[in-house]
């Protein structure tokens, strides 16, 4: 792998930048492979870099049926943060936060990890009460999370507007400075480089259009629009096309899927320090490096795979920033976009082993999946190499659902991700 | 006429209006009708902003909403935007704007000196770079970054303008009213569908405004339009609105528009909105959007005075200002030519037009080789000089094969650029059109569409005027469902161009420090989108976000083009097997405020007030939100603190009577034959053999076996039953009941009607609450004997037709008084002048969660996290043993469900009864375990007790109720943790003697 | 934001309406097995094609009704009433 710092730029300068080759090989499929990745998103991709690093695997394809991270990898606002509140939800999250910090240097890609704090904004008595409850959790899982009086949130982020007088104003915040935001294109490419780099293929431009299994039920391999492709292990790591992919080896899952839309403002000079959510009136916002602030919209309500939505649900939460952030009422919406989110009745993920012998999902990642995903693509790599789930991802399987215990942060917390 | 370079009797600007504006300080004179750009180009500057990533000094390449690179501030205070396009802004006495992205002036930034170090920053080189050492990213390097990247500053105060929005309907909307939009927007309009026209710039016209040369019936182009607009605006089913952009396109034909009112204006009305968006729902839907003349990509072609050549035409044309006094034209296209014969008629000298094409012919190139104009045939721009303004252009022969040849100077203060023009397709792709690739105009076109959308003109390659008029009259008769047209005779008009060129120029020598540039705005190169394609970004989205070209404001829309031009150049691939990226709505950018239109400050969100609301405010009641409600949450007395007001509240319900507006708890009422059926179905609790004038506590479930919402039902008639909701349940509960009764229980023969905002609720809570209500209730008889607790009697109230309910969430003898909400007011007052002899007292909602809390009462929602069963906040007493089916009982039958270690819900009590516990504080088993580690429950209510003297608390904890009297510690954020004990959660009057009393 | 055809009050927007799942999904007496009242409860098609799906006009009538719309464009087929077969529409789900 070309090593990438400043010398090795400063190197290609002088040569014109013409030595720089591929960042990872992108290649026809191979008939047959150990395992073959249904998804080239940063989760996939991230799993096939994992098998390869750290389980040792080799003869690992990753099939993407678009352009490589072109899902809810490119569409999501960048949020990355572990204040959930079940113990089950904070210790898969602080996994992956925990990755997120030694990331750009295990993958040598910068993938700006920003750790700028989040502030999880209370309106309401009953927003304090969950929003307290979050910090005293997280503080007994080891995982910062500390509460801040209005004063003390507009002193971390002074945009803020803690007018007694709003409509529903600000009661308090609750504050995980380890938060932050990430660009998240490069963590799709640096996971594809480095796992190239260990052997794995990527293949792009393949839909998969069945998944085989022999008369036991075994898997053996997928069918794909680029020919069938042989494997003993398939994990499907498709996001919002999970129940499509999955359905094929005929499992339901308890998945519907919503669209979400984002929106990014022109971009300012430096002026929003940190990522503020805010639930109870629906709006999440950060600035980007390049200047854009990175708004988060709701869902629309009903299932489509369009990855588009009614303007009124961006409008709904641009409402919400002008009441937070009143200066930024003169900003204007310079993109808007929408993606497919998997979400699951109790809005927590499944990475785990499925009925069919060696295949494996990992997806309900919903609205939140971003910030997970060097977490859930390690664990995904571990469940797939040993056939087994790991401990912090073996509360989230599928059968959850069947025998009620669910991990439910959405009716728990009421706080969206 | 002011600004040396403005030509006396050209443009549409009023001569006998001059305006007076001010440009980063200094005093700037226009007229009405100038933009910034033009007014600042009229005085020969076309310095106006600096790139993103070099600093590189630029002026305007476009006329409209297009611009790249002339981005300024306008405004001041609160009214202060930033990154407003200077061809945009329309000027008026007063405005103030600065340039942007520079330090310390426009002239001298010293951010330019990153254009020195442009070897080291290629597409990407943050991705390589930075990471050493390790933690240095968000402290050092991210922040130097940050300051060097965005562009404007944020605006810094609040802003004092007010937005609007606009639902509207329609049969036809026409977005752009060039020639296209006004054709279809006149054929549709003489059938009398109702349309709405609609344009960006400040008068309809388009491509047409610009046009000196053409003739319809005889007329020039801009009287043709103003003949149209007139006609227009006489029809009364036509609505038209200038400067206004169709800016998203959604699903089902819902257009939104958004329309500046009074930017343009120097004393807008007070009352008038800054900008409206219109969500237009057309049934049909006509995009004449024209078409954006492409930048040429060559070494320095962001010199400022380098342009398009169709933006020369529109300053000379619609503005009376020359852009230069000495132009070099270069182009790929005809309508290059007509530009160059206008500016030559209009004084501009021109140097050369280098054309790319081998052999141009035409009518358009012989009359400007008639006109004595030197044309350059195969010839290419190898670099253009200049600084602060470009100074010359080196003109090189484009040989056989491609090969360029030794180029000479030209001198020249102007060099107009024409690649032809690309089909702005943003809103057809939004409305999930396909687009096409036609090889013949080397540009994609509109496809199939899904929604009920069609393109005419331009926007689908349709150029020459004639036949543009004809699209635009066949749209609009197709959208209105109509045969017959008008028809215009197009008597002179230019042959539409030919030609057309996309990607890098060709050029002399590898180049390797120069710089192309693709996009301008971002400052990515033809070889920052080479060397994307080099590291194996192949599909144009990654090279769009590797490089971030078309990733501006501008959006790519003269830059994508030429990128994927150049990806299919390094690839050998055609255009179309690259495809384009993803239009992303907005087509221009919309202010956040306009989107918010109203929804601000109060208007927010809608506020409920509860009848008793006023009389609540002037007591000095303190509130707070529940849901959308707004509820007193306590009454404090000249110097009492928050505890001290809740302590007396607390103490005059314990001691004679409280009084306390319930009116927010959902109330829907349940009839009809099968309504016994239905809530034995709905609730987990058995109804049938509740009497006809009693009340039961009830409690409602998912199917997933988790609490859903609870409250007391009241039996009013044997087929009618008074539900109660909790504040924040009500809607739920109802869309719940209806669902079920609508899809699931079809056989049961049910009304369900929300009587929440019919009813209040007057709730009388204390030992001395018969004695203050007996005298009121028009002879009832409410003793004891004859109205025990959990009964409910129909009467009245001083006349008032009331369901009186005794009932009690406090622990106390209580009563909750239903009237109707419109009499709620004159009965609370007549209680409280009833009760003001016993020592009634007003109590607020923190009062009330005490005493529910001194008596182990529940709160859904507070207690109950969605996760809790009945039998987990001690209720499983209420679940039905013997009911065949209810909502959750399936699920409640689970294993899991019922395992012995699940949360149940306990008292809490302090070994130190006046230290307070913090409501979500962890339990845990011993006093200092180190984290991770997990908890044993967690508090859900903590409230100092009047009462009891001390403080008390309910928890949630692992298998509680069987561990009554264990100690537990509750680890503090700040401090040692506070040591526990688990009791009983009813800590105040067990046995009910005070409630039944 | 989608125009929705209420089978009772005619069309109207989106923001009138409440969502309510995928359709023709029949709950089971109380006594079925897990996984049955899994299937019920929670896992669905999740069709990325036609959709039979429940809207509620709740800011209208009221009515619970049925539609027929393709996930993949979001136009709507059909709408229909609560406890009626799904219709025929010739296109592939």
């Amino acid at each position: 792998m070309q090593k990438f710092s400043v010398f090795s730029l400063a190197r290609e300068a002088f040569g014109r930048h013409l030595g720089w080759r591929p960042q990872w090989r992108s290649v026809a499929p191979k008939p047959s492979y150990d395992i073959v990745i249904v998804g080239g998103g940063g989760h996939g991709l991230g799993a096939a870099y994992y098998l390869a690093k750290q389980h040792g695997l080799r003869n690992i394809a990753v099939v993407e049926r678009g352009w490589l991270a072109g899902g809810n990898t490119a569409r999501n606002t960048t949020i990355i943060r572990s204040n959930y509140l079940f113990e089950e939800s904070s210790s898969y999250y602080e996994h992956a936060l925990k990755l997120w910090e030694g990331l750009s240097e295990e993958l040598n890609y910068n993938v700006m990890f920003s750790q700028r704090g989040c502030l999880m904004v209370a309106h309401t008595v009953h927003d304090v009460q969950v929003f307290k409850r979050h910090v005293h959790a997280n503080r007994l899982n080891g995982i910062d999370n500390e509460w801040l009086t209005p004063e003390e949130a507009k002193a971390f982020c002074p945009p803020l507007n803690i007018s007694p007088n709003i409509r529903y104003p600000v009661l308090g915040a609750a504050l995980q400075r380890r938060a932050g935001t990430a660009r998240h294109d490069a963590v799709a490419w640096g996971f594809a480089r480095a796992a190239s780099e260990l052997g794995v293929d990527i293949i792009e431009n393949c839909e998969v259009t069945g998944i085989d299994r022999d008369p036991s039920g075994k898997v053996t391999g997928v069918q794909t629009t680029r020919g069938p492709i042989r494997a003993a292990k398939v994990g499907v790591s498709a996001a919002g096309h999970s129940s499509v992919v999955m359905a094929m080896a005929g499992i339901r899952l308890p998945l519907q899927v919503n669209p979400l839309q984002a929106l990014v403002s022109e971009p300012v000079k430096p002026a929003f320090p940190c990522v503020v959510m805010s639930n109870t009136i629906h709006a999440y916002i950060s600035q980007s490096d390049k200047g854009e602030m990175v708004i988060g919209a709701g869902t629309d309500s009903y299932v489509s795979y369009t990855q588009r939505g009614g303007l009124h649900i961006p409008a709904h939460t641009l409402e919400a920033i002008c009441e937070l952030v009143p200066d930024f009422r003169r900003l204007r919406m310079l993109r808007s976009w929408g993606g497919i989110t998997d979400n699951t009745p109790d809005r927590s993920p499944i990475t785990a082993k499925t009925s069919v012998p060696g295949l494996y999902v990992n997806c309900g990642w919903g609205t939140g999946g971003f910030k997970a995903t060097p977490g859930a693509a390690n664990l995904f790599a571990w469940t797939i190499a040993r056939d087994e789930p790991h401990p912090i991802n073996a509360p989230f399987t599928i059968d959850r659902f069947r025998d009620g215990t669910l991990i439910d942060e959405a009716a728990a917390a009421a706080v969206a991700h | 006429m002011s600004g040396v370079f403005r030509l006396a009797g050209r443009g549409r600007i009023d001569p006998s209006r001059p305006v007076a504006f001010r440009f980063d300080g200094r005093l700037i004179r226009g007229y009405a009708g100038d933009t910034v750009a033009s007014a600042l180009l009229a005085e020969g500057r076309h310095l106006m902003g600096r790139s993103f990533k070099y600093h590189r000094p630029r002026g305007p390449v476009s006329a409209g909403s297009d611009e790249p690179n002339a981005l300024i501030g306008v405004g001041e205070g609160g009214r202060y935007t930033p990154n407003l396009r200077a061809t945009q802004v329309e000027i008026h006495d007063g405005l103030v704007a600065v340039s942007q992205n520079r330090a310390p002036s426009l002239r001298f930034d010293i951010g330019a000196l990153n254009t020195l170090a442009a070897p080291l920053l290629p597409a990407g080189f943050y991705y390589k770079t930075f990471m050493w050492p390790r933690g240095f990213w968000d402290k050092v390097y991210e922040p130097l970054i940050r300051r060097a990247a965005g562009l404007g500053r944020a605006p810094e105060a609040p802003d004092p303008d007010h937005y609007a929005l606009h639902y509207a309907h329609c049969d036809v909307l026409v977005a752009g009213g060039g020639p296209a939009g006004l054709a279809a927007a006149l054929a549709a309009g003489r059938m009398g569908a109702r349309v709405i026209l609609c344009d960006e710039n400040a008068e309809f016209g388009g491509s047409l405004l610009a046009d000196a040369y053409s003739r319809i019936d005889g007329l020039t182009a801009m009287d043709w339009v103003a003949r149209m607009v007139a006609e227009l605006e006489r029809l009364p089913n036509v609505q038209l609105l200038t400067r206004c952009s169709a800016f998203h396109y959604g699903p089902h034909n819902m257009v939104a528009l958004n329309q500046r009112l009074t930017d343009h204006l120097a004393m807008p009305p007070a009352d008038m909105p800054r900008e409206r968006i219109w969500q237009v729902r057309a049934r049909e839907v006509v995009l004449a959007a024209g078409a954006l003349e492409r930048a040429l990509v060559f070494e320095g072609n962001d010199r400022p005075g380098i342009m398009l050549a169709s933006a020369a035409r529109t300053y000379l044309h619609r503005y009376g200002v020359a852009c230069g006094r000495k132009a070099v034209v270069v182009t790929a296209d005809d309508a290059a030519y007509r530009v160059a014969l206008d500016l030559a008629e209009a004084g501009v000298k021109i140097a050369a037009i280098a054309d790319l094409r081998p052999v141009p012919g035409g009518t358009l190139v012989e009359a400007a080789r008639a006109r004595g104009i030197r044309i350059l045939p195969a010839t290419t721009i190898q670099r253009a000089h200049g600084h602060l303004r470009v100074t010359g252009a080196e003109l090189a022969p484009v040989g056989e094969g491609g090969a360029v040849g030794k180029g000479r100077a030209v001198a020249c203060d102007l060099v107009l650029m024409s690649g032809g023009f690309t089909p702005s397709l943003h809103l057809h792709s939004q409305a999930r059109g396909a687009l096409r690739f036609d090889d013949a105009l080397g540009v994609y076109l509109p496809g199939e569409a899904i929604e009920r959308v069609r393109s005419a003109g331009a926007c689908r390659g349709v150029f020459a005027l004639d036949a543009v008029l004809r699209d635009g009259v066949a749209a609009g008769l197709a959208a209105a469902g109509g045969e017959n047209g008008p028809e215009w005779r197009v008597t002179r008009q230019d042959a539409p161009g030919t030609g057309g060129f996309a990607g890098a120029l060709p050029r002399r020598g590898p180049g390797h420090l120069a710089l192309a540039f693709v996009d301008f705005q971002n400052d990515v190169t033809a070889k920052d989108v080479k060397l994307a394609v080099r590291e194996g970004f192949r599909s144009i989205e990654h090279v769009k976000r590797y490089t971030t070209t078309g990733m501006a404001t501008d959006q790519g829309k003269g830059s994508n083009v030429n990128a994927l031009a150049i990806v299919s150049n390094v690839l050998g691939r055609r255009p179309e097997e690259i495809g384009l990226t993803t239009y992303r709505p907005p087509y221009t950018p919309v202010t956040f405020g306009a989107f918010a239109g109203h929804a601000r400050g109060d208007q927010f969100d809608p506020l409920r007030l509860p009848p008793m609301d006023g009389w609540a405010r002037a007591r000095g009641a303190v509130f707070e939100d529940v849901g959308q409600w707004r509820r007193a949450r306590y009454f404090p007395r000249a110097g009492e603190d928050m505890a001290a007001a809740v302590a007396r509240e607390c103490r005059a319900v314990r001691s004679a009577a409280g009084i306390f507006d319930a009116s927010t708890l959902g109330k829907i009422e349940v009839a009809g034959p099968d309504a016994a059926e239905f809530m034995n179905r709905f609730y987990v609790n058995a109804w049938t053999k509740l009497g006809v004038g009693k009340c039961r506590y009830g409690l409602v479930c998912r199917d997933s076996g988790f609490v859903y919402d609870d409250g007391v039902v009241g039996r009013i008639a044997a087929d009618r039953f008074h539900v109660t909701t909790t504040t924040g349940g009500a809607a739920g509960v109802l869309n719940m009941m209806e669902d079920y009764l609508q899809t699931e229980w079809a056989d049961l023969d049910v009304w369900l009607t929300s009587v929440t905002e019919q009813w209040a609720v007057i709730a009388l809570q204390g030992p001395r609450a018969r004695e203050i209500l007996a005298p009121l209730v028009d002879g009832l008889d409410i003793s004891a004997a004859s109205m025990p607790h959990m009964t409910l009697r129909e009467g009245s109230i001083g006349g008032v037709p009331m369901r009186l309910f005794r009932v009690s969430f406090t622990g106390e003898l209580g009563y909750e008084i239903n009237v109707p909400s419109g009499q709620a007011r004159a009965v609370w007052d007549r209680v409280w002048q009833a009760g003001a002899a016993c020592g009634l007292t007003p109590y607020g909602t923190e009062a009330m969660h005490v005493l529910r809390a001194e008596k182990g009462y529940l709160i859904v929602g507070q207690e109950t996290d969605g996760t809790m069963t009945p039998g987990d906040v001690g209720c499983g007493w209420a679940v039905s043993k013997v009911k065949p089916d209810f909502i959750g009982k399936r699920a409640l039958a689970l294993p899991a469900m019922n395992a012995p270690d699940r949360l149940q819900m306990v008292g809490v009590l302090t070994d130190d009864p006046l230290s307070m516990l913090e409501e979500g504080m962890q339990l845990v088993a011993a006093a200092h375990i180190p984290a991770p580690t997990s908890a044993e429950g967690h508090v859900t209510s903590s409230y100092f007790s009047p009462a009891l003297g001390r403080s008390i608390a309910l928890a949630m904890v692992k298998g509680g109720r069987g561990r009554m009297g264990t100690g537990l510690y509750a680890p503090c954020l700040d401090g040692p943790p506070l040591k526990v004990t688990l009791v009983d959660p009813v800590f105040y009057d067990p046995e009910g003697a005070r409630l039944n009393g | 934001m989608l125009l929705i055809d209420c089978p009772y009050c005619g069309p109207r927007a989106e923001i009138e309406f409440a969502y309510g799942g995928e359709a023709h999904i029949v709950r089971p007496a109380a006594d079925v097995s897990e996984a049955e009242w899994e299937a019920f409860l929670y896992l669905r098609d999740n069709t990325k094609g036609v959709l039979a799906e429940r809207w509620r006009h709740s800011h209208g009538c009221g009515r619970f009704f049925n539609a027929l719309r393709d996930t993949r464009t979001d136009r709507f087929l059909a709408f229909y009433e609560i406890g009626t077969p799904r219709p025929e529409t010739g296109e592939a789900a």
